[in-house]
């Protein structure tokens, strides 16, 4: 018997009790959308985790950072010198393999005031030009700092444009966009000059929240206009890049670290090193020559140490890898309760075609006949529900969107179309193997007296 | 040598620690072309008989040819085998699968035979034609009256083009003149030359048969009940148009 003829009996069989193998299949179609959008959602998820790693500098930047000293050296704490511009300038002559090197001198508890209004930054860095590769900025507006501005501690400053939203004014309150340059604002009372201005930074979950506003059209506050904190604003990588201020690294160093140190002593300790290096691949030898450089600036005492992205990757990796185990797990066992519905019609429905099996025997099927049959029939009802469960995933997954459209996009991935297919399929021959066994034992004379 | 040849063949069931000789010691030889009835009262084990004779069950002992094959000892699947190619069946019940239309009913032995769709359906037709059925070919069996559904069963019977055919009962389930009428088809395909076995406990149809084995207690007869055996009616001559 071949096996074309088998499944088109299977789809009859199917179609003869319409309602009946739709309620046997709705254990397989919700499995299945369940786990498709499931993973969808997580794949969406992924992608907007990824999305705030790349904003924060990409996978190639490493940051050099402070720690304690290992406890053999704990005799010459005292001695560690922390990160400053020896590092920078050693490294930037010596290690060839780190072509970008950022140092950062960030001033903290900064107000930056224009007129009445007052803005507190994300951060407010002294930097070198290096840092718009480093932390992938666009300048959008005016220029960077110059060897100039970094030579004479000019005051000038770069903005992000929540700096200037809230100094300013946003382009979605005013009507047009603002570009602040050469306007003076206050740092800690000191005067600055804006020179320059970066794009708006967003998510793509933002742009879409955007999009929609426009399309709703303007809503009508029922209260004060208020702002509501910088959840609204996106994801938190991509505010604390709006709130920047940048300013050069001799700026911050002269003006504001120049005695802020214990007893008024200057402070030149930097608070960041960021470095890239020329490619993932040759990470491990950048690291090595970067610490065995910094072990001659650091007389050996390892107070440093390098965090890469990869460590990050790894966490956002970690997570939706759980994300999917738990998601996975609880699709896994709806497919098995629409496995066992399956099991449960079949051997129904083989009681009930005892001496149809009975007449199919004595005609000439084998036991082997019967039990292909059978479990065909089981693999039909499993296969034609996956089929429907993935139109339901692509339904649940336009519901979703449509539900909350600001969310993660959800992304139906073909892997997960597969794998939902191919374990409904499983699920459908060994609930199928059972029945199949018992019709395929049947007696022929037994089953064509039964009544 | 005959179609089929039965020595000492037996038959035991155990019913709750008895036991039952539904077979005892049976011998019987079938020749190609034959037209026989089993007949005896119920309970006799005619219809053992032809469970074993029809390959739908194996003897407990003895040894039976059937076609030059010894298949007492056959497996499952060899036993299938032989009664898809060279037994036909036709039961009481008709016993026609109630979602399969007419010809896919009689292609169905084809189907396990692996004959391809096309070929299929041209020996199903030329079996409904022979049983005059063809122009029902799209019908269903709960369409069709019960002498038709019959038919249908003969028509599946004889599609394989089987060495025997079997058929239990035939008209029990029909009234007397469709009954008739299918006795009357039955000769035909005699006449024809098919060899036929009817197991039946009706005097008129054991008439209708030239040989008649009567069993009795699992064994055969010595001397046929000639009221059982409806020899107290005329053998009927001319086979009668095949018309339902």
């Amino acid at each position: 018997m071949n096996l074309l003829n088998t499944i088109i009996v299977g789809l009859k069989e199917v179609w003869a009790h319409k309602f009946r193998s739709l309620l046997t299949m709705l254990g397989i179609i919700l499995g299945v959308a369940s786990l498709v959008a499931m993973a969808a959602i997580i794949k969406g998820m992924e992608n907007g985790m990824k999305e705030a790693m790349i904003a924060m500098g990409g996978a190639d930047k490493v940051l050099l950072q402070d720690q304690d000293v290992p406890p053999y050296q704990e005799h010459l704490a005292d001695e560690a010198p922390g990160r400053t511009m020896t590092d920078v300038n050693a490294l930037k002559h010596s290690a060839t393999l780190l072509p970008l090197i950022s140092p950062e001198m960030a001033v903290s508890g900064v107000t930056l005031t224009y007129g009445a209004k007052a803005v507190n930054p994300s951060e407010c860095v002294g930097v070198w030009p290096a840092v718009i590769d480093m932390n992938l900025h666009t300048l959008e507006y005016g220029r960077f700092f110059t060897d100039l501005d970094e030579e004479y501690a000019n005051p000038v400053c770069v903005i992000g444009t929540g700096i200037r939203d809230d100094l300013f004014g946003a382009p979605e309150d005013v009507g047009h966009e603002i570009v602040p340059i050469g306007e003076m604002i206050h740092i800690n009372g000191q005067p600055f000059t804006i020179v320059g201005m970066f794009a708006h930074y967003e998510s793509e979950k933002e742009k879409r929240e955007e999009a929609l506003e426009k399309a709703r059209g303007p809503q009508k506050l029922s209260g004060p206009a208020r702002r509501r904190g910088w959840g609204k604003r996106g994801g938190w990588a991509f505010w604390r890049k709006n709130y920047t201020v940048y300013m050069p690294l001799n700026t911050a160093w002269v003006r504001f670290r120049s005695a802020a140190g214990t007893n008024n002593m200057p402070d030149p300790h930097l608070t960041d090193i960021d470095i890239k290096v020329a490619g993932m691949d040759e990470l491990e030898p950048a690291l090595q020559q970067a610490r065995n450089i910094l072990m001659l600036t650091h007389h050996t005492i390892q107070d440093f140490n390098f965090q890469t992205q990869e460590n990050r990757l790894d966490s956002i990796n970690q997570q939706i890898r759980n994300a999917r185990l738990s998601g996975g797990i609880i699709a896994a066992i709806s497919l098995l309760v629409g496995g066992i519905g399956i099991m449960n019609i079949m051997l129904a429905s083989i009681n009930e075609r005892i001496r149809e099996i009975g007449i199919c025997k004595a005609v000439g099927a084998t036991g082997l006949a019967v039990f292909t049959q059978i479990l065909i029939e089981s693999v039909v009802i499993a296969l034609v529900g996956a089929g429907l469960g993935v139109g339901a995933s692509y339904g649940l997954v336009g519901l979703l969107e449509s539900i909350t459209p600001s969310a993660n996009v959800p992304v139906i991935t073909r892997l997960a179309l597969i794998v939902a297919v191919a374990f409904s399929a499983a699920v459908g021959i060994v609930a199928g193997l059972f029945p199949a066994f018992k019709a395929a034992r049947l007696n022929p004379i037994e089953a064509l007296r039964y009544e | 040598m005959a179609l089929v040849e039965l020595r000492n063949v037996t038959k035991i069931y155990h019913l709750g620690g008895e036991e039952i000789r539904a077979l005892d010691g049976v011998s019987l030889d079938i020749q190609a072309g034959e037209f026989i009835s089993i007949i005896g009262p119920s309970g006799s084990g005619k219809s053992t008989l032809m469970h074993i004779l029809g390959c739908l069950d194996s003897p407990t002992g003895g040894t039976i040819q059937l076609d030059g094959v010894m298949i007492q000892d056959a497996s499952p699947r060899q036993l299938a085998a032989i009664r898809n190619r060279k037994i036909g069946f036709v039961f009481q019940f008709f016993n026609l699968l109630p979602k399969l239309n007419v010809l896919q009913n009689v292609e169905l032995p084809m189907i396990y035979s692996g004959v391809s769709g096309k070929e299929r359906r041209q020996r199903a037709m030329k079996a409904l034609e022979a049983v005059d059925l063809s122009n029902r070919s799209k019908h269903r069996p709960s369409q069709l009256s019960g002498g038709q559904q019959q038919r249908v069963a003969i028509a599946r019977a004889l599609v394989n083009d089987p060495r025997i055919i079997f058929a239990d009962e035939p008209t029990g389930n029909l009234d007397s003149h469709t009954g008739e009428a299918i006795l009357a088809l039955f000769r035909k395909l005699s006449t024809e030359g098919r060899t036929i076995v009817l197991v039946t406990h009706d005097p008129e149809i054991a008439a209708v048969t030239p040989r008649r084995i009567e069993i009795r207690d699992g064994k055969i007869a010595d001397k046929v009940d000639e009221r059982l055996a409806g020899l107290d009616r005329p053998l009927p001559t001319a086979p009668a148009a095949a018309t339902v």
